[in-house]
């Protein structure tokens, strides 16, 4: 099914050029990711439930384990700051509380994910 | 107010409740909820790294009532938010806009995410030796 009017497609992208479409498939990358990403993770986190240490450990560390484990960080924090971006962008109209609030939803989520990131590589030493 | 006293277009409440709707508002709602359970996955992740009492403490209090239900919700808002999300990406390849197939998918999805919540929660019991 074609969406598109004639007019906007001899017109192009519009005014947000290349930019506008980068985001939106940086937004469509990283929710491609997460489907098998979280699924893995719930499937195999699930046998953590009451576990001590030294087996979450042993599962943190185990084969293919932490490089999945920062990956899922990396897509999900990636994912969390877009959409928590487009819910600001369309429910704050001041426009100083929506430069504020997304410098803090970004910074903290590289921050999220850079400390979650450092615990998994602890993890497995 | 700049823009004066204008009329505003009609808001979400004058409009009948349909599944469509509903279900975009939940994709936003559990999308933000997720966020907080991100959070949690990084409060886990890294409790292990502080020693076996700081983990066992993050393991009671995910594992503690209040803990589950927290849990529960967070599962229930991902599946939501997974099965409604590849939704989303059909709708990006331009398949599934015709109205049938639009409440049929809805439904689907409310099915998934309300059974594989269930199951693994029953999974999550059944890992920890209780069922």
């Amino acid at each position: 099914m074609e969406l598109r009017s004639p007019l906007g497609r001899a017109r192009g992208p519009g005014s947000a050029k290349e930019g506008g479409i980068g985001q939106w498939k940086a937004e469509r990358l990283a929710a491609i990711a997460l489907v098998p990403l979280t699924l893995w993770f719930i499937a195999s986190a699930i046998f953590m439930v009451g576990a001590d240490l030294v087996t979450f450990k042993e599962w943190a560390g185990a084969h293919g384990n932490p490089v999945l484990l920062v990956l899922l960080t990396i897509a999900l924090y990636h994912h969390a700051q877009m959409g928590l971006q487009v819910v600001i962008e369309d429910y704050v109209h001041h426009e100083g509380v929506v430069i504020i609030s997304l410098v803090l939803v970004k910074l903290g989520a590289f921050f999220c994910a850079a400390y979650t990131i450092f615990s998994i590589v602890r993890l497995t030493f | 107010m700049a823009f004066g006293n204008r009329p505003l277009s009609p808001h979400l409440q004058v409009y009948r409740p349909q599944i469509t709707s509903m279900l975009s508002i939940l994709h936003r709602m559990t999308g933000v909820g997720l966020v907080g359970g991100a959070l949690i996955f990084t409060y886990w992740i890294s409790s292990a790294t502080y020693g076996p009492e700081a983990f066992v403490r993050a393991q009671s209090i995910l594992g503690s009532w209040f803990g589950r239900l927290v849990l529960l919700a967070v599962i229930f808002a991902f599946y939501f938010h997974l099965a409604n999300g590849i939704r989303h990406l059909a709708w990006d390849a331009g398949w599934g806009y015709e109205m049938p197939t639009l409440r049929a998918s809805g439904v689907v999805v409310l099915v998934f995410s309300t059974s594989m919540t269930i199951l693994t929660f029953l999974a999550g019991y059944w890992a920890a030796g209780v069922i």
